[in-house]
Parts: C-alpha cells; structure tokens; sequence
C-alpha cells in the first residue's frame, strides 16, 4: 500500500469539484425535466382516449427497454440533425437524460394516481366538482403523498446514471476522475476515491429516504 | 431534418457481421451475469432473511454497498484497480492469462451488481410470504429453522419470479456498460457502424429493436416460468 499516492487527489481538487459540479447539473435538470415531461406522459396514459393514451404508453415501453448509454447516443446523434446544427455534447447529454428519466417517472406519477381509490373521483364528483378540481383537490393530494419516497428515490438513481455520460466524453465526476487517472497513471486512488464519494451520497440518502419512509408509516 | 436514409448499409460487409456478432455478446454477456446475479442473490437474499446471526449483517453490507455505487464505476474497479491491489502473481495472472478478459470482467461486475438488486427482491418476497405463513407453519409443529427451509423460502421464492422479471431485464440494459471496457456488444457495434459509415439512425434502430426483441423474449419466458409456479396468486395472497 505504500506506493500509493492519496495526494493526487488533493491536487486535481478543483477539476473533481467541477466534475461533481457537472453530475449535480445532470441531476436538476433530469429530475425537474423528467417530473414536467414525465406528469404530461402520466396524464396521456390514464386519458380514456386510446389515441392519446397509446403513444405515451408505447414511448414509455421503448425508453424503459433501452440501456442509456444507447439513448445518450441516439440524442447525441439526432438533436443536431433535428435542429439543423451542432449543438455540443452537453445540451444534447441534458436533452437525452430528461427524455429518458421522464418515462420513470411516468411510471411512478401514474403508479401515484392509480393508488387514489376510484371512489374518491366519483365521490369528488357527486359533490359537484368538475373533474379538473377533482385531479387538483382530491386525488393529486393523495396522489403525491404516495409517490414522494418512490420519486427521492429515482433522484438517487438519477444521480448513478449521470455516471454514464462518460461514454459521450461529457466531464462529470466519474469522468474527470478518470482523466486525472489516466494522465498521473493513478487509478487505483481515483476509482477508490469515486467509489467511496458515491457510496457516501446514495448510501446517506438512501438511509434518509428509509427513516423518513418510516417516520411517515409510524 | 437534413438526412439521407440508407438502409442497404446495413446489409453490407462487414456490417451485418458487427450486428449479429454484438447482438450475441450482449446475449452472452446479459444470461453469464444474470447467472451470477441469481445465485449471489439467492444466497444473500436467503441469508438476510435469517433472523439474527453475523451473515445477516455480512449480507446487509454487501447489499448495501453494491447497490449505492453506480454500476459502471463498479465495472472500472473491477477491470483498472483489482489486479493492482491483490498480490502481484494473481494481479500479473489477471492481467496477462485470464481468458476473454473484458467479457469475464464485466460478468462480474454486471453480475454482482445485479445480484445484489436481486438479493433485495428475495429479501422482500421472503418476508411478504413469511408474514402470513410463518405463524401457519409453527402452528403445524415445524421448529422455526424447518418452517423458514421448507415453507417460507421455497413459497417466498415462487412469489418474486414476476419482480426477477424485471431484473432480468435491467441485467440486460447493464450489458451495455461493457462496451467502456472494450467489449464489442450490440450499442458498441451500432456506435461503430455510425463512426464507419455516418448511418448513425439505421444502426440505432436496429440496436433499439434487438434490445426490445430481447425483452419480449424475457418477458415472455418469465411469464411463461411465473404461470408454471403459480406466482401471482402468491403475490395476490401476500399482500
């Protein structure tokens, strides 16, 4: 052990610090993108027109089935052709991640609104309101109250998949760390060193996300 | 949108070749690590369902660990940092003799990150099942131990086929990760024809339609397997 190096860390600080930076970006803009797109998605799904319902069913199936990293490069490859100009590997990066996460969050918003009793819409809607407080008043309510740990949680999955971003040469944390790797010949401290600061962060969160998941059942 | 579609491209030499040949690794790739994952994950699943003892605590840990570090670092501590920490006879052996060193690496890493999702998965079938059944089971006589082997373990395990499904599933979108070690599977293969040929939207399509050719596969065997051990009823009387 003692031909390791630990001070390579201290030294490319600021890039890793950027890098972290850039993985923390990844994670608002997947996360805010992906809750927007993700509701609409939810909405054409539950709508009882089949027309409606059937494409944003089909999207999330196909997203869902797909690794990212081939999704990163179907982004990386179309936004420019479908903008008409280059466009740089971030914007297109940030476009992919709120696409892609948006179809789980489908999922979880859908599975939330499912969750609120039929008979609390027809209720809703004996007393007089029109469907659209219904949504608001009655079952949104409800509905966030149980997707709130389920969507926490995607947020730390979100935050592991920002890692993949590697493969379109964007410098988040992992990457910067593997650059600082491959140019001091040190990845025995910077792959350590990523991995302990992931699983500080998601194992933190994690243990967060289950106490307060308890606090709320007790 | 400025593109010319040319699908006999992907009829040529030596493209048809990359596709067919990614397409079995990630194949390969997807059930040598799901194998891995489900026997890890059984064991541990099984074990951090015990009620006390310190493998308990070990399987808790490994759980832990494994699922709060993203896969693909998990893959490079494999593949850049093992052989450097384990003595230099096995870090030499694994660098210059291992056999088909990529695809082994990503297995593992695949596998073992996998494996420890599914560990969870079990952990809860068990314990959905054992709610209900243990107090049935010692009812009839069994001491603890034999209740646990022969009800709650065999019943939770045939509950959790359908949730595996989908962990199947995610074991064969991680295959992709491989390629940042240099194994050439499909989204590999699909990534160098566009370098090769500019025909970035035909072999993305071809890619997207293999990996969802591969699911309807999964889905359907697994299906296939829950109907034969009755899982959804076990489900529907679980909860």
């Amino acid at each position: 052990m003692s031909d390791f190096d630990w001070g390579v860390i201290v030294r490319s600080w600021s890039f890793l610090a950027e890098g972290m930076a850039l993985s923390a970006l990844l994670v608002a803009v997947a996360t805010i993108g992906g809750l927007v797109i993700g509701f609409g998605l939810a909405l054409m799904r539950l709508s009882s027109n089949r027309l409606i319902a059937s494409p944003a069913a089909a999207y999330v199936t196909v997203m869902r089935s797909l690794p990212l990293v081939l999704v990163l490069f179907w982004f990386y490859f179309l936004v420019p052709l479908a903008i008409g100009r280059p466009i740089g590997s971030l914007a297109s990066a940030l476009i992919a991640f709120v696409m892609f996460e948006a179809a789980f969050y489908c999922e979880i918003i859908r599975a939330g609104i499912n969750n609120v009793r039929q008979g609390q819409t027809e209720a809703g809607l004996a007393t007089g309101l029109r469907r659209s407080q219904v949504m608001r008043h009655i079952v949104m309510p409800q509905a966030l109250k149980a997707m709130t740990p389920l969507v926490l949680n995607q947020i730390i999955i979100v935050f592991q998949d920002t890692s993949l971003v590697y493969v379109v040469a964007l410098h988040d944390f992992l990457t910067t760390a593997s650059i600082v790797a491959a140019r001091d010949g040190r990845p025995t401290e910077m792959y350590t060193l990523v991995a302990v600061v992931y699983l500080i962060i998601c194992l933190s969160s994690t243990k967060a996300l289950e106490l307060y998941r308890k606090g709320r059942a007790g | 949108m400025n593109y010319r579609w040319n699908w006999s491209i992907l009829l040529q030499e030596p493209y048809t070749e990359w596709l067919w040949s990614g397409l079995q690794w990630t194949v390969a790739i997807s059930l040598v690590s799901w194998a891995v994952a489900l026997s890890v994950g059984l064991g541990v699943g099984v074990v951090r369902s015990l009620p006390s003892g310190i493998l308990r605590v070990i399987a808790g840990v490994y759980i832990d660990v494994f699922r709060n570090i993203p896969p693909l670092v998990q893959l490079f501590l494999w593949y850049f940092v093992l052989p450097e920490i384990v003595p230099e006879t096995i870090g030499l052996w694994i660098k210059r003799d291992l056999p088909y060193p990529e695809f082994v690496t990503a297995v593992v890493a695949i596998g073992l990150f996998a494996g420890s999702r599914v560990a969870e998965q079990v952990r809860a079938g068990i314990e959905a099942v054992g709610n209900h059944l243990m107090p049935a089971a010692l009812a009839t006589g069994l001491r603890p131990m034999q209740a646990f082997r022969l009800v709650v373990v065999p019943l939770g395990l045939r509950a959790i086929v359908g949730p595996l499904t989908s962990e199947f599933l995610v074991t064969v979108k991680l295959s992709s990760l491989s390629l940042t070690i240099g194994v050439l599977e499909l989204t590999a293969q699909s990534r160098h024809i566009e370098n090769y040929t500019f025909q970035g939207l035909e072999a993305f399509t071809v890619a997207t339609i293999g990996y969802l050719v591969i699911g309807l596969c999964v889905t359907g065997l697994m299906r296939l397997i829950d109907d034969r051990v009755g899982g959804a009823a076990l489900r529907r009387a679980g909860s």
